[in-house]
């Protein structure tokens, strides 16, 4: 059930929407900038710092200057879809924070309101599903220009994001298992006594690395692989359209921020040592508690960006599929586990520790004598080899010429036995031993050189 | 007022934005002809023949896509099992494990296959 009920009046749901807009135009603005600033920061330059204070208004002379460019249209685009695709794009970005809370109830201008635009049972799954129709807008905007680079980086682009998307949706069943409901609202107000990231920390980790490939940013990027795409799906649009799909991109960075401050560090609950302050989660305080968890989320993306090279498809695509969707899995089975086990069998909480640190013992121990035995057999494998070196080594015993390996010494051939190999009469009596196969096939004896004319 | 009005209201402020954008630049950008500025941008080079209209893509993507369909599948039953977990009773917890196993077995068995390797 959601927290709140909403019903407030026409002009309060207008002035709350023309926040939130104006809220994500700015933070959009403001994100790119301070991106800029700190990338720059990270490789030792200075960064954008003459257009206004700190070189703040920097992005929005950035997108004026976008404004007055020529708009070029390829001849072979499709004409329909090549414009609607950034309006999607861009709409549906804005849309996913209709349901992210802010804060607890204020008072605005007589009126008791939560800081929520609106909230009902199943927010979260709006949120999936309005991410899921902003994938329209980059495949779209790939088919439809008509040219190679924006074909492959938009298919690229959705195949990257639907994958992503399910580790990402994956990761919010224990959540809802804990919560008890998707409303955002809800959730925030179920973490009243203890942050979702301190006893769902892989949840928050799975999702912390899908938000990052359901975004495309670094090092997910690779929709926007220079060298192989030049720039993925928007290769071919200019101008204010390239501007909105920048902005989209920007928005959806501050909104799974934003989902992952409301799911998992409490929403706009403030921090443990503010929260010993009676008035830290009422009135407009928890706004600023809220905008300075979903700033850590957001620079965590550009430190990443300052740090990570981009990865290869391949690479990404089997740790979305091999790692990120089974370890969700298995976590989703745990947790649910866990939970029928205290709630059908009336274990204590520290029982069910108990048994889970048990567990953990098993597991450890199990994977160190695993560990141990590969590691003897390895050794086992070493020594045979270097045992292999020591023996002479007959560089023409397969037929052809063959370096020796460093620390084997040479052998002396027969011309006889050497006349045989080549008439092909001789049989394969040695050949260089490479460490790993020693400990399977005995290699036969090179100590004696005219043992090959006997076949 | 309903819950679901809000959405439409920022719905309508978000587009009207975002078409307002997409329509300005031609009348606020200079329109300079140019045959090769409007060609498919392909590095400079002559472009290909087009991919849309008996243009061709890896099979892959179909894979991808058909895989998600069945995990999105998955999550949709897990989401409304998660909400009400406390309230059901222990066999709905075992029929939902044998569901997920269930599906791990076709995913196993594509993993095995290859079909999750991307060359």
């Amino acid at each position: 059930m959601s927290e709140y009920t909403f019903n407030d009046p026409w002009w309060l749901i207008i002035l709350k929407v023309l926040a939130i807009f104006v809220g994500l135009v700015l933070m959009t603005l403001f994100t790119i900038w301070w991106e800029r600033r700190v990338v720059s920061r990270m490789q030792n330059r200075i960064g954008p710092n003459r257009v206004g204070p700190f070189g703040l208004l920097q992005s929005l002379m950035d997108g004026f200057k976008l404004g007055l460019k020529e708009e070029i249209i390829p001849k072979t685009a499709h004409l329909a879809v090549y414009w609607i695709a950034p309006v999607i794009s861009a709409t549906m970005a804005f849309l996913a924070f209709a349901v992210i809370p802010f804060g607890p109830m204020v008072s605005i201008f007589g009126v008791e309101t939560p800081l929520q635009l609106t909230d009902f049972p199943v927010s979260v799954l709006y949120v999936l599903a309005i991410a899921s129709i902003g994938v329209y807008g980059i495949v779209l905007a790939g088919w439809s220009s008509g040219s190679t680079y924006p074909l492959l980086g938009g298919l690229r682009s959705s195949a990257q994001m639907i994958s992503y998307e399910l580790a990402m949706s994956m990761s919010f069943v224990a959540v809802f298992l804990y919560a008890g409901t998707m409303s955002t609202s809800g959730i925030v107000a179920a973490q009243e006594p203890i942050w979702y990231a301190v006893i769902l920390l892989p949840s928050l980790l799975i999702y912390a690395t899908a938000m990052v490939g359901e975004t495309n940013r670094a090092p997910f990027d690779l929709p926007e692989a220079e060298g192989e795409l030049v720039g993925g799906f928007h290769t071919e649009y200019s101008s204010l359209k390239f501007a909105l799909f920048f902005l989209a991109e920007y928005i959806n960075m501050v909104t799974v921020s934003a989902l992952a401050t409301t799911l998992f560090l409490g929403g706009w609950i403030a921090p443990w040592p503010l929260s010993l302050w009676d008035g830290a989660n009422v009135g407009w305080w928890p706004l600023l508690w809220w905008f300075v968890k979903v700033q850590l989320f957001i620079f965590a993306f550009i430190w990443l960006r300052g740090t990570l090279p981009r990865l290869r498809y391949d690479q990404f695509m089997r740790f979305g599929w091999k790692v990120l969707i089974p370890a969700s899995l298995l976590w989703i089975v745990i947790v649910a586990a866990a939970r029928v086990v205290r709630n059908e069998f009336s274990v204590t909480t520290q029982e069910l520790l108990l048994l889970g640190g048990g567990l953990l013992v098993v597991i450890i121990v199990g994977s160190w004598v695993l560990q141990v035995r590969s590691e003897r057999r390895e050794r086992a494998q070493v020594e045979a080899a270097k045992a292999e070196m020591d023996k002479p080594f007959d560089p023409y015993a397969g037929g052809y010429p063959v370096p020796p390996l460093p620390g084997q010494e040479f052998t002396y051939t027969s011309r006889r036995a050497k006349a045989a190999v080549v008439e092909g009469t001789a049989t394969r009596t040695a050949t260089a031993v490479l460490p790993g196969e020693s400990a399977d096939a005995p290699v036969p004896s090179t100590s004696d050189p005219e043992e090959g004319t006997h076949a | 007022m309903d819950a679901y009005a809000p959405i439409l209201v920022l719905g309508l402020l978000a587009a009207g934005f975002a078409v307002f954008s997409v329509t300005l630049t031609t009348f606020t950008g200079p329109k300079r002809y140019n045959r090769a500025k409007v060609d498919a941008y392909e590095c400079g080079i002559e472009p290909t023949p087009q991919p849309m209209g008996g243009g061709r893509f890896p099979v892959k993507y179909y894979l991808t896509a058909m895989m998600f369909i069945i995990f999105d599948i998955e999550i949709v039953f897990l989401y409304p099992w998660a909400v009400a977990f406390d309230q059901l009773p222990l066999f709905v917890f075992l029929a939902m494990m044998l569901f997920l196993f269930n599906l791990t077995v076709p995913y196993v068995y594509e993993w095995r296959r290859g079909g999750l390797d991307w060359d």
